[in-house]
């Protein structure tokens, strides 16, 4: 969990995995800044 | 009383050329990487119209094969392709030519050109079609010189359509400054149409329906039709609806991203159990813009490109005749805008809740069709087997629910799931593509009920950060139609089913 903090993170979601907001909330937890969240569909 | 699944037809269209031309990776690539390795290499890597008709996963769509069938061909699909029809039991396969042949026939404006040799040689190919009748054929507009068509695409904005990589027409623009009918637009649009068109006239052959006799067509595919006033004004559904011969229809429009053939059956479901209308059509073009959404990698892999063909679909939904698996409308599944957006969560909203309102159990849906896409195409692509992560989320819900073991699980995605055969065009996959077989399945009694599921990605327009999905379950005829007369055969089935419960409660006694 350390990896994460004080990191400034990008965060691309999959919509047919883990979307966006979810890994947000991950990295907000372990301490990182989430500087662009978005959910992609990859299919 | 619940409405039924009359009939389903199911059509793609090979289209190579338009892979290039309009897919949207390739479009990008042609801005940011105009010289790479991958607009060079990709030509090389199209696939002729037999391979397409060949492969296994195609002709499971339209109807060549069942999913059964082609779980047992080993993957990669594209390395075990037989010699095929081009036409299967809900639809066919067709070829470019015949596509731009019919723009030209679905253009009210004289948008599309095609140099006169081509149309020539194409219009001989349709003559043996069986759908392509002399009122269609009539639509087909004399072919003009190549300079023409070389001026248009030079000097007028036009987009080229080409075959074999030679300029053989192009489509004009509508406007000379209005982006939303510019030629890119009018061309995806026209395509649109066309694959639908096709679809439609299939589902008429299909069903033995009298055109005259359908009410409305909802038109669910992807393209937004209007001008710089109403982008999305519409109205795909009537202006197919008019060249595939449905003149006593209305019609609109539904949007909503993948999941807008499950909205658009669900509404159709609901407005013929309504009384409002007797029988509807749902029907569903093709998309341009997704062709080739992969192919970097395919190329980058040595495969083909797999994402050549454009689909399209119909469905007849008609008042309950007492044979036809009914559309269970009061029990359909919605994600909220409160459901929330993880896996779980969406599956929850789409398939335990609408079962629960129900009283059944996961393990009582004897087939699930969620997205049906082919993992031939995604999994080189790193995007996994789409339908059978869907199958695993769904079983491991009925695993947490007590409903069944974890070890069960396997045979669960087997037995209540199947492999994915839908082309990755979007709102194609997206539940869509086991509703012809579905039907047939309950039809015959092998299985009792299935449900349907579509997923939107509504963060994709960058208005919501939402997800999007809706579900419907589809049951075996309970035997009583909206008639209110019953055949002999269901009278015999009911004696039988009676005495049956009765012996039973004899020997229980």
């Amino acid at each position: 969990m350390a990896i994460l903090a004080n990191k400034k993170v990008i965060a691309i979601g999959d919509r047919d995995g883990v979307p966006g907001p979810a890994i947000e909330e991950v990295v907000k937890t372990a301490g990182g800044e989430v500087v662009f969240s978005s959910t992609e569909c990859f299919v | 009383m619940n409405s039924v699944i009359k009939s389903v037809a199911y059509t793609l269209t090979h289209a190579p050329d338009l892979v290039i031309q309009a897919g949207t990776t390739q479009s990008t690539e042609r801005i940011v990487n105009p010289d790479g390795e991958y607009l060079k290499a990709l030509p090389g890597a199209l696939r002729s119209f037999e391979d397409a008709v060949n492969y296994p996963p195609n002709q499971a769509y339209i109807g060549g094969m069942t999913p059964q069938q082609l779980a047992e061909i080993p993957m990669p699909w594209y390395e075990n392709g037989a010699e095929s029809d081009r036409f299967g039991k809900f639809g066919e396969i067709m070829p470019q030519e015949e596509l731009y042949l019919l723009m030209q026939i679905c253009d009210c404006f004289d948008l599309v050109l095609l140099e006169a040799e081509y149309s020539e040689k194409a219009a001989k190919l349709t003559e043996s079609h069986p759908l392509f009748s002399a009122e269609i054929a009539a639509r087909i507009k004399p072919g003009v010189e190549l300079e023409v068509i070389k001026n248009e695409v030079e000097s007028n904005g036009a987009e080229g359509l080409y075959h074999g990589g030679k300029l053989v027409g192009c489509v004009k623009k509508a406007h000379s400054i209005d982006v939303n009918l510019n030629a890119h637009v009018i061309l995806e649009n026209l395509v649109s149409k066309a694959t639908s068109v096709i679809s439609m006239l299939h589902l008429v052959k299909n069903s033995g329906i009298d055109p005259a006799v359908v009410d409305c067509v909802i038109d669910c595919s992807e393209e937004a039709v209007g001008d710089m006033n109403q982008r999305g004004g519409g109205n795909l559904a009537k202006a197919s609806a008019e060249i595939a011969g449905l003149t006593g229809v209305t019609g609109y429009d539904l949007r909503a991203f993948c999941a807008a053939p499950v909205h658009a059956i669900i509404t159709a479901a609901a407005l013929v159990k309504s009384g409002t209308f007797k029988n509807v059509v749902v029907t569903g073009g093709g998309s341009t813009a997704k062709l080739g959404m992969n192919a970097k990698d395919h190329v980058k892999k040595g495969l083909p490109v797999l994402e050549d063909v454009l689909g399209g679909f119909a469905v007849l939904i008609s008042e309950n005749d007492g044979i036809n698996p009914e559309i269970l409308s009061e029990y359909v599944g919605w994600h909220t805008v409160g459901s929330g957006s993880s896996p779980q969560a969406v599956i929850t909203a789409l398939v335990t809740d609408p079962l629960d309102k129900m009283g059944l159990k996961i393990t009582d849906i004897d087939k699930f069709s969620p997205e049906m896409h082919n993992p031939d195409v995604t999994k080189p692509a790193g995007a996994g087997d789409v339908p059978e992560s869907n199958f695993k989320m769904i079983g491991a819900l009925a695993v947490k629910r007590g409903e069944m073991e974890r070890a069960q699980l396997p045979e669960f995605v087997k037995k209540h799931g199947m492999v994915g055969f839908a082309p990755t065009q979007g709102h194609i996959p997206s539940g869509i593509p086991y509703l012809g077989f579905g039907r047939e399945d309950m039809l015959s009694g092998s299985i009792t009920r299935a449900m349907f599921v579509g997923k939107g990605s509504l963060f994709l327009g960058r208005m919501t950060n939402l997800f999007d999905g809706a579900s419907f379950v589809v049951e075996k005829n309970s035997g009583v139609g909206d008639t209110g007369s019953i055949s002999e055969e269901q009278v015999r089935s009911l004696i039988a089913e009676t005495l049956r419960d009765f012996a039973k409660s004899l020997g229980g006694e």
